[in-house]
């Protein structure tokens, strides 16, 4: 295993870090979207051109963001407001956001970002750490894009488990009649959050758009946004694991073309990331671990017990 | 404002509802279509003349609304256990594989006898593809959603690692694909289209009547509607759901049977061609009835045909139908909350 | 109004339909007094406290909050004036630790200073004796435990009036006996604590006064220590009503039920049925009295072969049913018709016609795979007739029944099964006095066929006149077997709050 492919690895990685934590973010409010690839997609797109019709790195990852959080708020307001079924609503938003992108991007077929906004997302080295054997080019020799995921997970990591916010949240997700009771806002909770989730989902997929690749392509995610959605339950809703998972997905995800001497095919590889996450259900349900297990209240629409 | 449960609503209203949010979501697409310098009615002209104006256009979307409708019976039988069985695709295509087993390597066999063999072992596939989802649920109350999504795109990577490996067609030209099936495994026509439709047809109403008439029909209805009530009335919950759950997904191996000997005469890893999901959507909009599910899948199927189409009419792109259906669909989502509920204004004297 | 009112009920009454849950109740807890709200099931007390923490909104009257008028709109409102609410089933988040969840909600500093707010708690925790680790996870807890977390967090948020529904329900008697030291603390700090409950020795304990509602009204406010079980079971359920119910004398056949040394526990392995023994005999009414949650609902699933048992026998004809499924049960004569609090819950399917749920006892027994519903129809028409059932039709679905109709529905399947054995659960629930005799001549009907029933009831002037035997239960235990004709209604009321009287009239093992 060398230097190049842990590299390589970090940056197939990055797409579903974002796409990840914005998911783990609107589960832990209690709602399970399976829209992240439509929202990822969303998110290209806008990222992309806005990207391409301004040179401006920030304004791309603004509108990325805010074109995912979009996403989320679609959904946000069927699961919410009107307590709609998430499976068809999610399920609605992928062809949603599959739809939207592939049809606006079809101006941008076969172009590329300029060469100035390129330049902005060439990896920089972070002075001494990035000379640390094997982790420094790993983690401290990317583009700015990885640093903001990697970023993005500590903090979110740091708002779950110790900002009262964090707490409020997981009390949401879990139990919203307590929720209630001690004076937290469910729904506001449950909008912010689902939306901020979309956010990240459509930042994972302007990654892919405008620095990954950076040429526009029709479904430039190809699943990635369903390996997400296992992954935050392989992670057990823990954004510090989740870069962990992330790297091990995005890693297996090209180990394939290192290992085609040993006869091991890309495809079967690629399936395994399911198999996992199948695997780590069934181990949870088996054991009932009460740290590592959904949270209670996810998929169930909250109504507050009124005469 | 609040919102109350409605305890009883009329047949008509419902209706009323439905229609309402078709009107709007079309009003919705009309703008976006405007957007983009095209004329709304034109367009729905169009889209209606691409699915059923000619016979052949006709046969083209019957041809495709067949596995629209057997997918939708197959998943109505699991949403109606309340059952979230969302791996309708890795079942059709667990199916066309088992099915696609028997036709590459005894196509010797007599055509008749051969053809049924694939049919059974179509359901095969597709039932023991649904079975481990419901022995989970079952036995550890394993969540089905996340399991059934999952297992799809292990069926998928399967496939495709045969299609480029173990079953990779010598005579393809360096394509990875798998050898087209031999006459005897390709499905007839009746009437231009596969015999899919009749077995269609056959199919709808045999679940109908199980439903109806049957004593495993009667206990699926009412566990999906109080496991607690079944109990009480000495059901044995756990069988009659695994039961069930491998109808399901067995139904769903059938189509993955008929899309491969029927219509791609071979097996690739799109033999599902999405039709697991549409059929979700379809299924839920048709209230899981089977009788409402043959119009919609239908009209879906039209959807999808009407939408090439205008493709090549307008130069609108396949996308824009696909986004024209998303938005239909969270109209229709979004309007269950009203048939559901009904708003009442808070009054000071409430005595409620 | 004087400072030490700390709450004032006055003149509340509240309606739900057609039902009027609270009658012009005055009530009033003063600071430093622990308060006893007593009634039997149904009487109001729960409805009356949901004003007071601001579920539900009083139709009239008024409500003081240390001497100010207040109208909540939302429990929200209610804390904010000082009000915590100790539910029987804790609102808690079980993932979360006990720190977690006392500051759930409220206007912190943004980064959550554990240590220091553990701390604080620990403090707070032990002035009062309650027994919190603020770093332990729900999930480790115990149910007594976990009453404690909800304690420390209605105090940690300033409440100084303190509502307690049943809190005794759940706990051991050791831990009662903590309960109550924490109980007198809270009063010495000053707080006013209200304390529902319906168990008369814990009354004579801890409280200092204590108010009886019954049927919805105030019948009195006594002062503890200058009064008696006896006088406060006496307001409890009132006079004799005579209603007219006949019984017919049946010559009491053999035993059909014997069930021995009965002990089963729910899920979080608390005991709800300890060691019960009785029998039941062909052609008797055996009546069940008991404060709701002593245990009915699950002696009736354990015959039904629905609920878990840990040990003892459930004999029916000498065979032994426990380990049976309740299809074999089924088959073996046992009906058990059990109207739970959600109605259509377990004994019918809301959306299916009256046939179909008819043919959910049946459609078994008819050989071969398809179902006959035609054969069904009849008995549902004469159903009909013989109850009386108001229906649009026997096909349309049951949930557009009126409540009282729909039990009558539950009931007539049950009867139309030809059972040896009849479990009913509050059979009348919820019915006028027309349809009530109508279900009392069917069960009468049924006892004068040779059918064993075990009649579970809440009215004590019901079991009185129409069982031959009563079975009195209290926390899973029975209190008491007696002969209606020789047992008075405060004895029965007695028995219910935990007093074993002799058991007399009743062979029970």
């Amino acid at each position: 295993m060398n230097t190049s492919f842990l590299v390589a690895a970090v940056i197939a990685s990055t797409p579903l870090l974002l796409a990840t934590l914005g998911e783990l973010l609107t589960e832990k409010a209690g709602h399970l979207n399976l829209g992240v690839e439509g929202m990822m997609l969303l998110g290209a797109v806008a990222g992309f051109a806005a990207g391409y019709y301004t040179n401006d790195p920030l304004l791309a990852i603004i509108g990325a963001g805010a074109a995912g959080g979009l996403g989320g708020l679609i959904f946000g307001f069927l699961t919410i407001t009107l307590r709609a079924n998430h499976t068809v609503s999610g399920l609605t938003l992928t062809i949603f956001g599959t739809g939207v992108s592939s049809f606006a991007g079809t101006t941008f077929i076969g172009k590329k970002m300029s060469t100035e906004f390129i330049e902005f997302f060439n990896p920089v080295a972070i002075p001494v750490l990035s000379k640390i054997p094997v982790l420094g080019p790993m983690l401290f020799k990317q583009d700015f894009f990885v640093y903001l995921a990697l970023l993005l997970a500590i903090l979110l990591g740091i708002y779950l488990y110790r900002t009262r916010y964090g707490i409020n949240l997981i009390a949401v997700g879990e139990n919203p009649g307590a929720a209630d009771a001690s004076g937290i806002h469910v729904e506001l909770y449950k909008y912010i959050h689902v939306v901020l989730g979309g956010a990240l989902c459509g930042l994972g997929g302007a990654y892919l758009a405008t620095v990954d690749v950076p040429q526009w392509q029709e479904q430039i995610t190809a699943g990635r946004g369903w390996i997400a959605i296992a992954l935050v339950i392989f992670v057990s809703w823990n954004p510090y694991k989740a870069i962990l998972g992330a790297l091990l997905f995005g890693g297996l995800s090209i180990v394939g073309f290192r290992l085609q001497h040993l006869n091991v095919s890309q495809n079967l590889l690629d399936a395994l990331p399911y198999l996992v996450t199948i695997l780590v259900l069934v181990i949870s349900s088996f054991k009932q671990s009460k740290e590592n297990a959904p949270p209670k209240a996810l998929g169930s629409p909250y109504f507050r017990e009124e005469r | 404002m609040r919102m109350i449960q409605r305890t009883n609503i009329s047949k008509q209203k419902i209706i009323l509802i439905r229609l309402i949010s078709v009107f709007l979501s079309l009003m919705t697409a009309s703008l976006f279509l405007q957007f983009m310098g095209h004329h709304p009615i034109d367009v729905f002209a169009s889209l209606a003349i691409g699915a059923f104006g000619s016979a052949y256009r006709l046969r083209e979307t019957l041809t495709t609304s067949i596995p629209l409708v057997v997918t939708s019976i197959g998943i109505m039988i699991a949403f109606k256990m309340k059952f979230w069985n969302i791996g309708g695709e890795g079942q059709i295509i667990m199916g066309a594989f088992a099915a696609s087993y028997i036709a590459l390597n005894y196509s010797e066999l007599p055509k008749p006898l051969l053809l049924t063999l694939m049919f059974f072992a179509g359901f095969l596939g597709g039932g023991m593809w649904a079975l481990i989802p419901a022995l989970l649920k079952v036995h550890l109350g394993t969540n089905e959603t996340i399991i059934t999504l999952m297992l799809n795109y292990v069926a998928i990577k399967w496939v495709t690692y045969l299609q480029y490996g173990p079953w990779k067609d010598p005579n393809g030209m360096g394509f990875p694909q798998i050898a087209t099936f031999e006459p005897n495994a390709i499905l007839p026509k009746v009437f231009g289209v596969h015999i899919g439709w009749i077995i269609a047809i056959f199919i709808v109403l045999a679940i109908s009547f199980l439903l109806a008439k049957t004593k495993k029909g009667f206990e699926i209805s009412v566990i999906g509607e109080s496991i607690d009530t079944a109990r009480y009335a000495g059901m044995n919950v756990k069988h009659v759901i695994v039961a069930a759950i491998i109808l399901s997904g067995g139904i769903c191996g059938i189509v993955g049977m008929m899309e491969a000997s029927g219509v791609n005469r071979t097996l690739s890893s799109n033999v599902s061609s999405g039709y697991g999901f549409t059929a979700i959507i379809t299924t839920w909009l048709s209230g899981l009835k089977a009788s409402i599910i043959i119009p919609v899948s239908i009209l879906f199927a039209g959807l999808i045909k009407g939408g090439s189409f205008i493709q090549t009419a307008y130069g609108i792109p396949q996308s824009a139908s696909d986004v024209l259906q998303s938005l239909i669909l969270f109209f229709i989502i979004g309007s269950e909350f009203f048939v559901q509920y009904r708003l009442v204004r808070r009054t000071a004297k409430e005595a409620l | 109004m004087h400072k030490d009112i700390f709450v004032k009920m006055e003149n509340i009454s509240k309606s739900f339909g057609t039902v009027r849950a609270n009658d012009a109740v005055s009530f009033e807890v003063r600071k430093g007094e622990i308060h006893a709200l007593l009634g039997e099931n149904g009487a109001g007390k729960s409805t009356l406290m949901n004003m007071l923490s601001g579920i539900y909104k009083p139709d009239s009257g008024f409500i003081y909050i240390h001497g100010q008028k207040v109208t909540f709109q939302s429990p929200k409102e209610s804390i904010q004036m000082g009000i915590g609410m100790i539910h029987q089933h804790v609102k808690l988040v079980e993932v979360q630790t006990a720190r977690d969840n006392i500051i759930m909600g409220l206007k912190n500093s943004f980064f959550v200073k554990k240590n220091k707010i553990s701390e604080e708690l620990r403090a707070k925790a032990r002035h009062f004796g309650l027994a919190v680790d603020p770093d332990k996870k729900i999930y480790n807890m115990s149910i007594g435990e976990k009453q404690s977390v909800e304690i420390l967090k209605v105090l940690y948020r300033g409440a100084d009036i303190l509502i307690m529904d049943e809190p005794t329900a759940v706990l051991t008697p050791q831990e009662t006996k903590e309960l109550f030291v924490i109980m007198r603390k809270m009063a010495e700090d000053g707080c006013a604590i209200i304390i529902i409950t319906h168990k008369l020795n814990e009354v004579m304990e801890i409280s200092d006064r204590v108010t009886v509602l019954r049927h919805g009204s105030t019948v009195g406010t006594l002062e503890t220590q200058h009064t008696t079980p006896k006088e406060m079971t006496d307001l409890m359920v009132g006079a004799v009503t005579d209603l007219s119910i006949k019984r017919p004398k049946v010559h009491r056949g053999k035993a059909v039920l014997e069930i021995k040394e009965l002990v089963a526990e729910d899920p979080d392995h608390v005991p709800v049925l300890k060691n019960l023994s009785f029998n039941l005999f062909e052609g008797e009414i055996l009546g069940v009295a008991g404060v709701s949650g002593s245990g009915q609902k699950e002696l009736c699933e354990a015959v039904a072969g629905l609920y878990p048992v840990k040990n003892g026998e459930i004999l029916y004809e000498k065979e032994n049913l426990i380990g049976m499924s309740p299809r074999d049960i089924i088959r073996r004569g046992i009906s058990m018709s059990f109207i739970p609090e959600d109605r259509l819950g377990m004994g019918l399917v809301a959306s299916m016609d009256m046939v179909d749920n008819f043919l959910l006892k049946e459609y078994h027994n008819q050989k071969g795979p398809l179902i006959r519903r035609k054969t069904i129809a009849p008995h549902c028409e004469e159903m009909i007739q013989r109850l009386d059932i108001r229906t649009p039709g026997i096909h349309h679905p049951v949930k557009q029944l009126s409540g009282g109709n729909i039990q009558k529905v539950l009931i007539g399947r049950e009867i139309d099964t030809n059972p040896h054995v009849l479990i009913t659960a509050y059979a009348v629930r919820g019915l006028d006095i027309g349809a009530s005799h109508n279900i009392y001549d069917l069960i009468n009907e049924q006892k004068q066929k040779g059918v064993g029933i075990l009649f579970i009831g809440e009215d004590l002037d019901v079991l009185m006149e129409l069982c031959d035997r009563i079975m009195v239960l209290c926390e899973g235990e029975i209190t008491g077997i007696v002969n209606s004709e020789e047992v008075t209604k405060e004895e029965l009321g007695l028995m219910m709050a935990g007093e074993k009287i002799k058991i007399e009239g009743g062979e029970a093992s």
